[in-house]
């Protein structure tokens, strides 16, 4: 089997037929020609492999899809709008009003915010679990579950998702286990290998790698056996919205995409632009290299600040002094990933003082640029947060979130150093 | 739908049709299920024709025993027609599957109007080191089989279909296969002897220039077996041609069929 850096670079494309073209083109076109009329009913009845509508499918982005797929291990993918929207897109395929998922709290906050107060008014509710308490996703499960989520990484505290766990607890309720893997990428884990049945991810972090775009995956492992739960309604029951059509009946394990593309992407629409797959693309190829160099750096960077006697607590599953460090050796060999947070002394008026002062890591909500990145989560990504929140998810006033860049590490160690002796006299 | 046979419950899809003109039925090889079919069936049913994309017994969603002797599953197919009220159907096989539709036209004539096989050989010799790892449920024995059905092209994807990445998709179907079945499924392929075997019926042979698991010149040894069978050659494709090239086999299928 062509093996994953291999994969990186070549699957899913081949040089183009009509032109010769080496780099995949971007197609940039609404919609392609049929060649007859009873092949285009074909491709609307989906008895043909093709392209209709951009929305839809686009040549280009069917490249990024099938790499992504390659690269998790599933049997299809695809891209979506953002991130954002490729949660979205596996919410709704498998859950409808009344219906509820169990979710970690330590999550982005976007994502945190789509559960606890956007979907509720849909009449989709979630209920939010210590992610290090593997058995209490269990206990929340409900006869109306539907789904549970996690990241792999939580967000800003880096929990490690003991996914094989989870996984087991998940399939034992009958429901399937999606992952947003979003700080890992496939390079250093592949939920699905391990048990989880559905990916996602920010294709605007490490997987596009220069922030330039935005956009997300969302990939299916073919996994989970949807015919024989009795909690997956939406691939088990007529779709009037495609002819009574029963995904599960005819579509084995590709099931579950074949729906989300025939209804969550038709109707909802959140489609990926061909030029921002593209763009993805470029980064793709050279995802193992980034994320080698990204892991190093972050290594040391986080060692470097555990010295400091003006941080109170780092937090990075690659130190002896993270409570996850076994598990993400286990998980996560080839490196923890390349955010990490820690607390600054002195709270939010040195936490200030520290990101104004520096100069390579930039103030800006994002992670997984090649350069490096910093945040301030209380005030920023987590806001809408309460500080019940707030404090289960371990977000404190001081606390710092880092996106360690591809830089030269020495010069972003200065750089902290700087950042450290200003936030001193803030204290 | 669910047919009963031998007292077993038995799975076939119908491609969201309805219709009960010209019956096809498609039957899938070792270790698959009916979701191979997926295209072709919808199809097929669209045209009016009616479907049965079947799971075999012991396979997706069928109860029962997989067969271990080929001439086993041609037999309980004539009795799958009995239970679903068919005279005569064209069954259309791949890799194990067409060797089931060959002995089934041999062996049962009057039911059989048309036969096509895909990706086949008669016979169907299985490497003692696939059979081995099989024997002992060893994902080996799927890694094997999943990377020689692709072709090297196909290694690399580049699917018409968008977004699918076929190997994990081979992958999953083999994964599904309960323990012992895929086994039993390559011993059949492995022992089945029709050098006596006469079959007269209309036939298609469709094969895959790159097709490491029955290779093109077992293909044509098929057809030379077979009076004025078409030939449909696909360049470049590997032994899951249904994945490879979904389009270029289903206009082969349309053609012979229509």
């Amino acid at each position: 089997m062509t093996r994953f850096d291999t994969l990186s670079l070549h699957a899913g494309s081949r040089p183009d037929t009509a032109t010769g073209a080496r780099a995949t083109p971007i197609y940039q076109s609404a919609s392609f020609v049929f060649p007859d009329t009873d092949f285009a009913a074909g491709l609307f009845n989906i008895e043909r492999a093709g392209h209709v509508y951009s929305r839809l499918s686009n040549p280009t982005n069917a490249v990024l899809e099938e790499r992504m797929a390659a690269l998790d291990g599933g049997v299809a993918a695809i891209a979506t709008a953002s991130g954002q929207a490729a949660m979205h897109l596996a919410v709704t395929t498998l859950c409808s009003a009344g219906d509820h998922i169990v979710a970690s709290r330590s999550l982005y906050g976007g994502t945190h915010n789509l559960l606890a107060y956007t979907l509720p008014r849909f009449g989709i509710e979630t209920t939010f679990v210590d992610p290090r308490d593997v058995d209490a996703f269990g206990r929340a499960v409900r006869p109306e579950t539907r789904l549970m989520f996690a990241e792999t990484l939580g967000n800003p505290g880096l929990e490690v998702l003991d996914v094989p766990s989870v996984a087991a607890v998940a399939h034992a309720a009958g429901v399937p286990l999606l992952i947003d893997s979003t700080f890992t990428t496939p390079y250093l884990m592949r939920p699905i290998e391990h048990g989880a049945d559905l990916v996602l991810h920010s294709a605007t972090k490490f997987l596009s790698g220069h922030g330039v775009v935005i956009g997300g995956v969302l990939v299916d492992g073919g996994t989970f056996d949807w015919s024989g739960s009795t909690r997956c309604p939406t691939l088990n029951e007529p779709y009037a919205g495609f002819h009574d059509l029963v995904f599960a009946d005819e579509f084995g394990p590709a099931a579950f995409i074949t729906r989300a593309r025939k209804e969550g992407l038709r109707d909802f629409g959140a489609c990926m632009s061909p030029t921002t797959a593209f763009q993805i693309l470029q980064g793709i190829e050279t995802l193992p290299l980034r994320m080698a160099r990204h892991v190093t750096n972050t290594q040391h960077v986080a060692e470097f600040l555990e010295s400091q006697s003006g941080v109170e607590r780092v937090r990075y599953p690659g130190l002896a002094s993270h409570e996850d460090q076994a598990l993400a050796q286990r998980l996560l060999p080839l490196g923890a990933g390349a955010v990490l947070s820690f607390d600054i002394a002195g709270g939010r008026a040195a936490a200030r003082a520290f990101i104004e002062s520096l100069t390579l890591f930039s103030h800006l909500a994002n992670v997984g640029d090649a350069k490096s990145l910093v945040i301030h989560p209380a005030s920023t990504t987590h806001h809408r947060m309460d500080t019940d929140a707030l404090r289960a998810a371990g977000i404190g006033e001081g606390l710092i979130r880092l996106s360690v860049g591809l830089e030269d590490v020495a010069d972003l160690l200065d750089d902290l150093q700087r950042g450290l002796r200003r936030a001193e006299k803030a204290r | 739908m669910w047919y009963e046979v031998d007292g077993n419950r038995v799975f076939a899809s119908h491609g969201s049709g309805s219709a009960m003109e010209r019956p096809i039925l498609f039957v899938h090889g070792a270790g698959m299920d009916h979701s191979i079919w997926v295209m072709p069936a919808r199809h097929f049913a669209r045209h009016g024709r009616r479907v049965l994309a079947v799971d075999l017994p012991g396979h997706g969603r069928s109860e029962g025993s997989a067969a271990t002797r080929i001439e086993d599953y041609a037999d309980w197919t004539a009795r799958l027609l009995d239970a679903a009220g068919i005279e005569q159907a064209t069954v259309v096989g791949h890799s194990m599957g067409s060797l089931i539709a060959f002995a089934f036209a041999a062996r049962h004539r009057e039911r059989c109007e048309r036969i096509a096989l895909l990706g086949t050989s008669v016979p169907m010799p299985v490497t003692e080191r696939l059979l081995s790892a099989a024997q002992t449920n060893d994902h080996a024995a799927i890694d094997m089989a999943n990377g020689w059905s692709h072709s090297p092209r196909g290694q690399l994807g580049g699917n018409d279909n968008p977004g699918h990445w076929m190997l994990t998709s081979g992958e999953r179907l083999l994964e599904r296969a309960r323990p012992g079945v895929f086994h039993a499924d390559l011993s059949a392929c492995n022992a089945f002897d029709a050098r006596d075997a006469v079959v007269s019926v209309p036939a298609l042979i469709v094969i895959g220039d790159a097709d490491q698991m029955t290779p093109a010149k077992a293909g044509l040894g098929v057809a030379a077996r077979l009076p004025d069978p078409r030939i449909v050659r696909l360049p470049a494709c590997g032994h899951s041609m249904l994945s490879e090239r979904p389009n270029e086999v289903l206009d082969a299928l349309r053609d012979f069929l229509r």
